[in-house]
């Protein structure tokens, strides 16, 4: 049996997959990448599914060592860099480690997640589905934990089949202010409230992490409702202003229901690029009707499918599809532009 | 409680989440309408669904934007909401053993001095009634009951603790919570119980849900010891009447 085993990582490095689905009803977050764009890129260099389970960096890297067999690895997400055995591998390429190589990753140079997939993921039993630690609870990874010195990582493949693989470019990311649909509680906000809200520059404060995303800035003036609500579901991306005015985004470890008025919650095709966001990064929000938003949300994956279908084999110029068929790649492939839909 | 069923509001979240709103306060004819929406749409098996959460007085809805026809959802949602009966079903009946006051319920004293009330008062007052379970949320397995006796409803701490126990037993404003793990917390503890309401490796996983009910059953410390090793042995505990 090949096993990943971790020789040094970053205190936030956990498994990731979509996230976990079905549970929220009993008060169980979806947790799952944060950024679901770079999930799918590493999963798609690796040979998988988009979905896969892969090791999660939040801006530190970490060092593994192959054990008992080898293995494909790619890195996609914020701007770090890959060593295998050595040798550097360039930005969105796989390479195959082998049996003791060292596999490195250096620390972001910009943005804060990053994702290392394996070529078949792991063979880590799933909690409730899914293999994604929900952090805060413990829930999924890798016996509840995030990983550390020492912990083994079985692979589902003793040895990787096909060549590595290549992307031409990164995934396209969007730019300008973090498109937002307003409500469901945009009524507990005065007029000059929503102004405040869509016409000022917020600050990615300090506490920021898988959970949710606090903003510095100005403060949302509430309306006569207040600030107080019967508490009702969140979605991810769910904007909540409390007492003290000031927004909190809330991200994949967001928790399921909460008690205070939500103005807007950030679309699904900018979800990506916020989560890569440091503490420090001024942001603004421009409102944008829900069509709207899923049109974003359809050209998003589309960019993606398209991206993916850009795949090649390493040193090779022109996509050979025999040879992808033959290895069995295009399964993946496939499964990459189809089953995932989150990565929107 | 109104004859005529509030008109439902369907409140974008996003663009992969819908909420579909009964009303605004706690209230069982508008959790049984949740409900029976939630029962109905689980049974329908929409095409882009992921998930359904329902909550005191609304349902939110979680899906794929790429696959939900919105539209349709929506028409189908407006013309189930005026079949929804607003007559709550009574759901299974759970009995919490539940230990008061002293290291399991630092707030006791102080909450049942607030009222007016002996410690034991309060016990009396707080294990009463048959609460309903509304909704499970916020954090793993935490279980919101409706039904506590407004003469001990008590406003939540201006101060939150910034870490209370698993199975703390505690009440704010006018609900009373059973909580699932260790988590911050501003409502009052009255009390502690051993059921585990979420273990991951037991089967089932979850024991409450939404629409069933519970009553509280004061225990000693006599009996803790037992009950907890058994509730983490895997024993449910909790007996259902």
């Amino acid at each position: 049996m090949t096993e990943l085993i971790v020789e040094s990582a970053g205190p936030a490095t956990s498994l990731q997959d979509a996230g976990r689905f079905g549970w929220q009803r009993y008060g169980i977050g979806p947790a799952g990448a944060m950024d679901r764009v770079s999930l799918a890129v590493a999963n798609a260099l690796a040979g998988n599914a988009a979905g896969t389970a892969a090791i999660e960096f939040a801006l530190a890297g970490g060092r593994f060592r192959v054990e008992g067999g080898s293995t494909r690895v790619a890195l996609a997400g914020a701007e770090g860099n890959l060593k295998v055995g050595g040798r550097p591998v360039p930005p969105l390429t796989s390479a195959t480690a082998r049996d003791g190589e060292i596999v490195e990753i250096g620390a972001a140079r910009s943005g804060m997640f990053f994702y290392l997939a394996v070529a078949g993921g792991f063979t880590i039993p799933p909690t409730l589905g899914s293999l994604s630690l929900h952090h805060r609870t413990g829930i999924g990874g890798l016996k509840g934990s995030t990983l550390r010195a020492g912990d083994r990582l079985p692979l589902r493949l003793s040895e990787p089949t096909g060549p590595d693989l290549a992307l031409p470019g990164p995934p396209e990311a969007p730019s300008g202010p973090i498109r937002v649909v307003l409500g469901p509680q945009e009524d507990h906000f005065t007029d000059a409230g929503m102004l405040t809200f869509l016409g000022s520059e917020f600050t990615i404060s300090d506490r920021a992490d898988r959970m949710g995303m606090q903003l510095s800035g100005p403060k949302i003036e509430h309306g006569p409702k207040g600030y107080n609500i019967v508490s009702d579901g969140i979605a991810t991306g769910s904007i909540q202003v409390p007492g003290n005015g000031l927004p909190l985004i809330l991200l994949s470890d967001r928790q399921t229901t909460g008690g205070y008025p939500k103005i807007a919650a950030v679309i699904s095709a900018d979800l990506p690029r916020l989560v890569q966001c440091r503490p420090g990064t001024k942001l603004r929000f421009a409102a944008v009707e829900r069509t709207e938003a899923v049109r974003l949300a359809r050209e998003a994956e589309a960019a993606l499918r398209s991206l993916i279908a850009k795949l090649r084999p390493v040193g090779r110029a022109a996509l050979d599809s025999s040879a992808l068929l033959s290895v069995n790649l295009v399964d993946g492939v496939v499964d990459a532009r189809g089953s995932d839909s989150d990565t929107g | 409680m109104s004859d005529e069923p509030a008109p439902s509001r369907l409140l974008p979240c996003g663009d992969a989440a819908v909420s579909i709103e009964f009303g605004t306060g706690i209230d069982p004819a508008v959790s049984a309408r949740v409900l029976a929406l939630d029962a109905a749409l689980n049974a329908e098996k929409v095409p882009g669904v992921i998930e359904t959460v329902p909550t005191y007085r609304s349902l939110l809805v979680h899906f794929d934007p790429l696959v939900l026809d919105y539209d349709g959802f929506k028409t189908r949602v407006c013309k189930l909401a005026p079949t929804l009966d607003a007559t709550p079903t009574p759901g299974r009946r759970w009995k919490v053993p539940v230990m008061y006051g002293g290291s399991f319920g630092i707030d006791l004293d102080a909450t049942a001095e607030r009222h007016g009330l002996t410690p034991a008062q309060l016990i009396e007052r707080h294990s009463a009634p048959v609460y309903r379970v509304y909704m499970i949320g916020f954090m793993p397995g935490f279980t919101y009951l409706g039904g506590l006796d407004s003469s001990i409803a008590t406003p939540r701490r201006t101060d939150p603790r910034p870490m209370t126990p698993a199975g703390v037993i505690s009440i704010g404003g006018i609900q009373a919570l059973i909580a699932g793990q260790a988590m911050p917390s501003g409502w009052h503890i009255l009390g502690r119980t051993p059921v585990r309401t979420f273990m991951p490796e037991r089967e089932p996983a979850f024991l409450v849900a939404p629409g069933d009910e519970v009553v509280f059953a004061p225990t000693d410390a006599a009996h803790w010891d037992a009950l907890d090793r058994a509730a983490e042995a895997g024993e449910p505990v909790a007996e259902l009447l």
